[in-house]
C-alpha cells in the first residue's frame, strides 16, 4: 500500500484493500511471548489453529516452524492448548526488551 | 397520481414500500413506531422483497443497518428520541464508513423528563454525527423527503446516510390529503442500488472499519467532510429534479414571502405551516412579514440564509431544542455564525419555544412577529435568547 496518501487518494469510505495488515506491525504490545520448541513439537498443528492471530509460521512443507512475533500479541492461546506434557512445545516468557 | 389521506408515519410508510429496500432493521418507538410497524406488515403481506430484522435494541437496529449496507444492500430504518439517542454509537460509523442508509425519524423531545411530543432535542443532539439531516413541513414533504433522501445518499457525490424527519404527532400523527407516485414511477426514479464496496465481494475483497490512527484518521475525516459539501449541490439538484419529475420543487431552504419582507421567521418543520397562516394575515394588513424555512440543516445553507436575510431588519430565530449552552438554539448559534461578516444582517432574536411538544399557536406567532416589527423600528433586541411560552 502506498504511504502517506492525501485525502484524496484514499478508497471510498474507510475501505482499505483487504490483507493489510500484513504490513501493519502490530507485535509490540507483548508482556509475554511464545517461545517454540522444534525438538518438543509433535506438529499437530493446534497453535495454528487456535491462534487469533494467524501469527504461527509453516514452512515450505507447512510444518510448524515458529512465532511471527511481528504480528503476535502474546495471548497465549498456543501455549494453553500444545497438547505436549510440560514443559510444552510452546512456552510463554517474560518480554524483555 | 393517487392523491390519499396519509399520516405523516403512514406517508413515510407508503415511501418506503414503494423504495423496496433490501433490508429494513428496526425497533419500534412513540411516535415513529407506525412507520416500521406498517412496514413490517407489508413485508408479511408479501408486498415488498425486504428482509425485516426485527432487533432487540435502536443500537442493534443501526448496527445491523450498517452491516448489510456495508454488505451491499439498500437499507432504511425509522426511530425516533431515546431510539435515536440508542443509535448514537453507530450513527457516526454509518457515516463514516459512507453507507448510504435512510432514517426515517421522528422528532421527540429527549428524556428527561420522559416526554413523547415534538421537539428537535433529539435529532439536533446527532447533527454533527455525519449524516444528512431534512425536516418535513407536513405528511406531503414526508413522503417526498424520504424518496428523495435515497436519492441523496446513493449519489456518488455524497455517500454519507441521511434522516428525513417529522415533528412528532404534529405530523406523525396527523392525516392529510398527500399525492403520492405510483409505485413503478417511483421504482423507476430511485432505480438500482448501485453497490460501491461491498465486504461480501470475494472478488475484490477490501477491509472495512480497520483501525485508523494519527496516520489516517485525520484524512477520512477530510474526506467526509468534502462529501458533506457536495452533498448541497447533490440535495439542489434532487429537489430540482423532483419538481420537474412531480410537481413539487425543493431546495435547501424555502422562502415565503420573504423578497420584500422586513421582519422574517426563520424555522424548521411544521411551524413553518402556522407560520405560513400568520404571514398571510400580517400581510393583509400591509405589514411586511416573511418566512425562511430551514429544510436542511445537514449541511447546513449557510450561503441560502445570508442571501435570503440580506434585507431583512429583524428576525426571529425558531429553535424548537435548547443548546443549553447559554447561547441559546442551534438553530440561533448557527444562523449568527453565519451572518457574522456580513454587513447587512438582521437584528436577530432567539426564540426557544415548543419544548415537549408546547404548543406554538397562530397568536404565539403573531407575538412574535410584533416582536420584530418592534424591534425594526427601535433598532433593539428584548434579549438575544427568549426562552417563549415557559411560564415565568
Ligand atoms: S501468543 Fe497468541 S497471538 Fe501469539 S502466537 Fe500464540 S496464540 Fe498467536
Ligand atoms: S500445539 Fe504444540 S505440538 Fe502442536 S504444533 Fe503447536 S507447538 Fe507443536
Amino acid at each position: 500500500m502506498k504511504k502517506n496518501m492525501n485525502w484524496k487518494e484514499l478508497m471510498h469510505g474507510d475501505a482499505v484493500a483487504a490483507g493489510t495488515a500484513e504490513e501493519f506491525e502490530t507485535g509490540d504490545w507483548r508482556s509475554e511471548r511464545p517461545v517454540w520448541h522444534k525438538k518438543k513439537c509433535i506438529n499437530c498443528y493446534f497453535c495454528w489453529i487456535y491462534c487469533p492471530d494467524s501469527s504461527i509460521l509453516l514452512d515450505e512443507d507447512k510444518k510448524v516452524a515458529g512465532i511471527d512475533y511481528k504480528h503476535c500479541k502474546g495471548c497465549g492461546i498456543c501455549a494453553h492448548e500444545c497438547p505436549v506434557k510440560e514443559p510444552k512445545a510452546i512456552t510463554m516468557e517474560p518480554e524483555r526488551r | 397520481m393517487p392523491q390519499l389521506a396519509k399520516t405523516g408515519n403512514e406517508a413515510m410508510a407508503e415511501a418506503m414500500r414503494q423504495i423496496n429496500p433490501d433490508v429494513v432493521a428496526a425497533y419500534p418507538i412513540t411516535p415513529a413506531t407506525e412507520i416500521v410497524m406498517i412496514f413490517s406488515q407489508f413485508v408479511a403481506d408479501g408486498l415488498v422483497n425486504t428482509e425485516y430484522v426485527a432487533v432487540e435494541s435502536e443500537h442493534s437496529a443501526m448496527s445491523a443497518c450498517v452491516g448489510a449496507s456495508a454488505a451491499g444492500a439498500r437499507v432504511m430504518t425509522g426511530t425516533s428520541s431515546q431510539g435515536l439517542q440508542l443509535m448514537s454509537e453507530i450513527l457516526p460509523i454509518a457515516a463514516a464508513l459512507r453507507l448510504p442508509i435512510v432514517l426515517c425519524d421522528v422528532n421527540r423531545a429527549l428524556s428527561g423528563p420522559i416526554n413523547i411530543h415534538c421537539d428537535h432535542s433529539d435529532t439536533m443532539a446527532v447533527r454533527d454525527f455525519g449524516w444528512v439531516q431534512i425536516f418535513s413541513e407536513n405528511a406531503q414533504e414526508a413522503y417526498d423527503n424520504v424518496l428523495q433522501a435515497m436519492k441523496i445518499v446513493e449519489d456518488e457525490r455524497v455517500r454519507l446516510p441521511a434522516m428525513a424527519t417529522t415533528d412528532g404527532f404534529i405530523i406523525s400523527h396527523c392525516m392529510e390529503k398527500i399525492d403520492t407516485l405510483e409505485d413503478a414511477v417511483v421504482k423507476n426514479y430511485v432505480g438500482e442500488h448501485k453497490v460501491i464496496n461491498s465486504v461480501l465481494d470475494v472478488d475484490k475483497p477490501i477491509t472495512l472499519g480497520s483501525i485508523d490512527l494519527q496516520d489516517y484518521y485525520f484524512e477520512h475525516r477530510m474526506a467526509m467532510a468534502d462529501a458533506m459539501n457536495h452533498a448541497k449541490q447533490v440535495i439542489v439538484e434532487v429537489g430540482q429534479d423532483f419538481g420537474r419529475r412531480f410537481g413539487r420543487s425543493y431546495g435547501m431552504i424555502e422562502t415565503y414571502q420573504l423578497d420584500d419582507a422586513e421582519v422574517a421567521i426563520v424555522a424548521l418543520g411544521s411551524t413553518c405551516g402556522t407560520a405560513r397562516a400568520v404571514v398571510d394575515e400580517l400581510r393583509e394588513k400591509g405589514i411586511k412579514a416573511g418566512l425562511l424555512k430551514i429544510r436542511v440543516f445537514r449541511p447546513f445553507p449557510a450561503d441560502e440564509i445570508i442571501q435570503a436575510l440580506s434585507k431583512i431588519k429583524a428576525a426571529a430565530i425558531m429553535d424548537r431544542s435548547d443548546t443549553l449552552s447559554s447561547q441559546g438554539g442551534q438553530v440561533f448559534t448557527e444562523v449568527r455564525s453565519a451572518l457574522y461578516e456580513q454587513s447587512n444582517k438582521p437584528l436577530l432574536t432567539n426564540y426557544i419555544y415548543g419544548l415537549g411538544g408546547r404548543e406554538i399557536s397562530l397568536d404565539d406567532i403573531r407575538r412574535i412577529f410584533v416582536e420584530q416589527v418592534e424591534a425594526a423600528a427601535s433598532g433593539k433586541v428584548r434579549g438575544p435568547v427568549q426562552h417563549f411560552g415557559v411560564r415565568q
